[in-house]
């Protein structure tokens, strides 16, 4: 337990740090609000309509697909670096492990997630 | 090819007497158009197949002030000359007269839809009307300026405050009334 | 500050201390607006660079910068967005007319131009010139960092 006290210092070094700046900004920085300065920034125009628009999904599902083969690849290294114990059994686990990965990327891939940009037809 | 040449390869397609050379200082080749043939000549410099002025980067007026007619609005073309759509690369300088009791001129945005924003200039600034223009309204000067300034006989050194008051927050149909503001203030002008 | 050679402690107060953070590092808005702004690009580049005096990045957003060095003519049509961003930044704030245009109108006094931003902002250091030499402009920036330094602090 107590090789873990350093760590707890850490996050309460960092957490206080932290707590410190905001702090001594809020009491000694300056407040003027004003209703200009509070305004939504467009480069100096007057913003036209709402900020909270709606937002093509195509964002978020490339951010999905990403964050899945982000965690495939990283599955990748501690795998790497055993594989000469693993040997060929370890090696065909990770083969099934990819085609079942690899199953989910061709259907994504014929859905149409990655197909970004006009129909040209 | 030179002026006349340009001349001789519209003929037949535009009415006799629309066009007559011009000098130029610097060799360029120049028309002078008709201003009721205008639109009739511009579409046939972009389409007769020797020619195929398709490329317009310019459109200027100019102010000489004691003279009558007024104004000469001045264009100029480029063919980029690639084969099969004008063989040749040549340039063209288009100059129009245009009276200042009467500062009219047919839109060309018809025929070249970049004349769009520069006819928006030439109106902005001299204060020559296009008709049949999709969107008149001041480019370069606030949309509320009153007065033409690169005419003659404009001020150059006035006093005014600047604005510097804008609205906070627009809605989309306050925007689009606010265009729609401007130019009706265009066509009242 | 105050120095005691036996003990290795040096001594300050608040005010010198705040004075001494906010004139170390004071980043600018862009804002070049014509030619001046190749000067002031020259200036934040390797040659003159102003990142030794502080001025480590230009921010693209006016709610992350201290400064707003106005780098050219002023037209009556950006007055208001000018007038805008200057509205947003944070206080504290310095403004730096840059260039004779920003100043006073430069060379150019017609219908188009606004005859010194200060009849819009309120401008802390002029710098001259047409454009100013990057070393002209750092020389501003060095002014205003002794502005900074006599500033108060509960104003």
């Amino acid at each position: 337990m107590h090789d873990w006290v350093p760590i707890l210092i850490m996050l309460g070094f960092a957490t206080g740090f932290a707590a410190f700046n905001i702090g001594a900004s809020k009491l000694i920085g300056p407040k003027h609000p004003t209703p200009e300065k509070l305004a939504p920034y467009e480069c100096g125009m007057p913003p036209v309509g709402d900020a909270r628009e709606r937002h093509p999904v195509k964002f978020y599902l490339v951010a999905m697909i990403f964050l899945l083969f982000d965690i495939e690849v990283a599955f990748l290294y501690p795998w790497a670096m055993a594989l000469r114990e693993l040997r060929w059994v370890g090696f065909m686990q990770l083969i099934v492990f990819f085609a079942i990965l690899l199953s989910g990327y061709v259907y994504v891939w014929r859905k149409g997630v990655l197909d970004w940009g006009r129909d040209r037809d | 090819m030179d002026t006349n040449a340009i001349i001789e390869a519209l003929r037949g397609a535009i009415p006799d007497g629309s066009v007559e050379p011009a000098p130029a200082a610097d060799g360029m080749p120049a028309i002078y158009i008709a201003r009721e043939h205008l639109v009739d000549v511009c579409r046939a410099l972009r389409d007769t197949p020797s020619l195929r002025f398709a490329f317009v980067p310019d459109m200027t007026a100019v102010d000489y002030l004691p003279r009558e007619p007024r104004f000469e609005v001045v264009l100029h073309m480029a063919s980029l000359g690639v084969p099969g759509f004008g063989d040749t690369a040549k340039r063209l300088r288009v100059k129009v007269r245009v009276p200042g009791n009467d500062p009219r001129l047919p839109t060309l945005s018809g025929v070249w839809p970049a004349m769009n924003w520069a006819e928006r200039e030439v109106w902005d600034l001299f204060g020559i009307e296009f008709d049949g223009h999709p969107d008149m309204r001041r480019l370069l000067m606030p949309d509320d300026w009153e007065g033409f300034p690169a005419r003659k006989d404009y001020p150059v050194q006035i006093s005014m405050t600047p604005k510097v008051y804008e609205p906070l927050q627009l809605t989309p149909e306050e925007f689009v009334a606010n265009l729609q503001a401007d130019r009706d203030r265009a066509r009242q002008d | 500050m105050a120095d005691f050679p036996d003990i290795p402690v040096l001594t300050t107060t608040v005010e010198k201390m705040a004075n001494w953070a906010r004139r170390s590092s004071i980043w600018p808005v862009t804002f070049g607006l014509a030619c001046c702004a190749i000067e002031m690009m020259a200036m934040s580049a390797s040659r003159y660079d102003i990142a030794r005096f502080g001025a480590e990045v230009f921010r693209g957003s006016p709610r992350q910068s201290d400064l707003m060095i106005v780098a050219g003519r002023l037209s009556r049509k950006m007055a208001p967005v000018l007038r805008r961003i200057y509205d947003q930044m944070p206080e504290p704030k310095y403004v730096i007319s840059m260039g004779a245009c920003a100043s006073i109108g430069g060379v150019f006094d017609n219908y188009a131009l606004v005859q010194g931003v200060d009849q819009i902002v309120p401008v802390d250091v002029f710098v001259p010139g047409c454009p100013p030499r990057p070393e002209s402009l750092i020389y501003g920036i060095v002014q205003l960092q002794k502005k900074i330094d006599q500033m108060k602090l509960t104003a």
